[in-house]
């Protein structure tokens, strides 16, 4: 995957994406703040607070609890780009090999229809039934328009990404 | 200013294509310029695919844009994820000239290359800037008396910074728009809280979206309102299949009609319920139209 693999260490990728982290007084703003932390293990003012620090954020389930709402980072005091923070250690995580399997999938129809979600025979009964046309005016419909995203996909290394398997322990190079 | 093309993204053609028909009948009746794109892909989603790899991420964000770009038209969104990344993917071609060159270095590969000489718009911001909820007033054929529960969204608004739509913490330009139409906007507990399907939640871990979802529906059944308006498919899902989801696994009993704002205008415009997308096949959703029919007479 060209000039992106080049091989330095997973932790200074984080080290230098979460730089701000360090700004952080564990004032709890964030958390408090945070929809999914009252349902789910999510501690954000932990995860951001210990995130320049630690390698383990790159297995840490919580990385994935969060659904960019936000809120932290429209409250934090101290100014730090919580999500976009997070979003980079997700995207490092992603490359060393921890693409959660539903994801993988998610990635996989975009691979194939350029959709996330492609259209299902229902939803073409329900355009008819609408008086709409059975494709919409998307890549659906427009093969060589996929084409062209198939071939950006490939020019990213998308699916070399996708097809990655977990890196064993201690493997933190990329 | 420059007229529109409909970016369609997935959602909206491929789930509820009620939603796409009454953006077009509205902005037709509106009078509003717009055109189809034709040839558009995944946003791509900035939940899932932002955060796997960025790159990609803008890379084919740039090629929706250079369809918009070739037409000479802003871009309108109807879901607040497409507008998410979109926004933020042509604001990075604008601000950087290295971002873009980068990214037409790439997309060179398909003999396509991005300006950045248009804007994208989200249609609530778009209805209630350039048109106004006072005009917008004008235009209504039925008044919708009935209580509403808006549902802003997170990224329509979020992050604030990059908006241009004032405080996350109390908004109203949604509230106006809706309140235009002749119906009462609710207040609720917990009213900007998200739905709970966004960041790639939803698909991983389907339990814990959905107990977000139904902390924000109680409190919206505790207002009791006749219906939750939204601004984006992906929310709109996690309120409408999210209910029977969460009927049947937490063995609740939510029955709440969900709307996208687009099939709501369509009502007060004048365009009958099935037009609209709205299945009135589901009890729900007949009692809703019921109600606005019988307070008209
Ligand atoms: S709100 Fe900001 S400063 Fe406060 S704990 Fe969270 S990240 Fe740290
Ligand atoms: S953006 Fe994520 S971490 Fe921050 S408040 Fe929202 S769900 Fe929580």
């Amino acid at each position: 995957m060209k000039d992106r693999t080049a091989s330095y260490k997973a932790i200074d990728r984080i080290s230098n994406v979460a730089a701000d982290s360090l700004k952080c007084i564990n004032c709890g703003v964030c958390s408090s703040s945070c929809p999914s932390g009252r349902h789910t293990s999510l501690n954000i003012r932990r995860l951001i607070k210990n995130a320049a620090k630690n390698i383990d954020i790159l297995t840490n389930k919580e990385l994935w609890m969060c659904t960019t709402c936000y809120n932290c980072q429209e409250r934090c005091p101290r100014s730090i780009d919580i999500v976009d923070m997070l979003l980079d250690i997700r995207a490092i995580s992603v490359q060393c090999g921890s693409l959660l399997p539903e994801h993988r999938k998610t990635c996989m129809m975009l691979l194939e229809h350029g959709h996330a979600v492609p259209i299902s025979e229902g939803c073409k009964s329900k355009r008819k039934e609408l008086g709409m046309e059975e494709h919409p005016e998307t890549v659906h419909k427009y093969k060589e328009g996929l084409e062209e995203v198939r071939t950006l996909l490939l020019a990213c290394g998308f699916e070399r990404l996708v097809g990655k398997k977990n890196n064993p322990p201690g493997d933190n190079t990329l | 200013m420059k007229g529109l093309s409909l970016f369609l993204g997935c959602l909206v053609p491929n789930r509820y294509p009620g939603i796409e028909l009454a953006t077009k009948l509205c902005l037709a009746k509106l009078d509003i310029d717009l055109e189809e794109l034709k040839g558009a892909s995944c946003c791509p989603a900035p939940g899932v695919f932002r955060s796997f790899d960025k790159e990609m991420w803008l890379t084919l964000a740039s090629r929706n844009i250079v369809l918009s770009e070739q037409m000479q038209r802003d871009m309108l969104t109807i879901c607040n994820g497409c507008f998410s990344t979109l926004a933020d993917a042509n604001r990075a071609i604008k601000k950087s000239e290295m971002t873009k060159q980068k990214t037409n270095k790439i997309l060179k590969q398909i003999g396509k290359e991005v300006k950045g000489d248009i804007e994208i718009r989200h249609i609530i911001e778009y209805l209630y800037k350039e048109i106004g909820p006072e005009k917008i007033a004008l235009h209504v054929e039925t008044k919708l008396k009935i209580r509403v529960a808006v549902h802003y969204g997170c990224h329509l608004i979020k992050p604030t910074r990059d908006r241009d739509l004032g405080s996350f913490e109390r908004p109203v330009f949604f509230d106006q728009l809706v309140t235009a139409l002749g119906a009462t906007s609710i207040e609720y507990t917990d009213k900007m809280a998200c739905c709970g399907a966004g960041g790639g939640v939803r698909s991983s871990m389907r339990e814990k979206s959905l107990a977000m979802t139904e902390a924000k529906l109680s409190y919206i059944r505790e207002a009791d309102v006749d219906c939750i308006i939204n601004s984006c498919p992906f929310c709109h899902m996690q309120f409408d299949s999210g209910q029977e989801e969460i009927n049947e696994h937490m063995k609740a009993q939510y029955n709440i009609p969900v709307l996208h704002y687009t099939q709501f205008l369509g009502l007060a415009l004048g365009f009958p319920a099935q037009m609209l997308g709205i299945d009135t096949t589901i009890k729900k959703n007949r009692r809703l139209v019921e109600k606005i029919a019988a307070d008209e007479d």
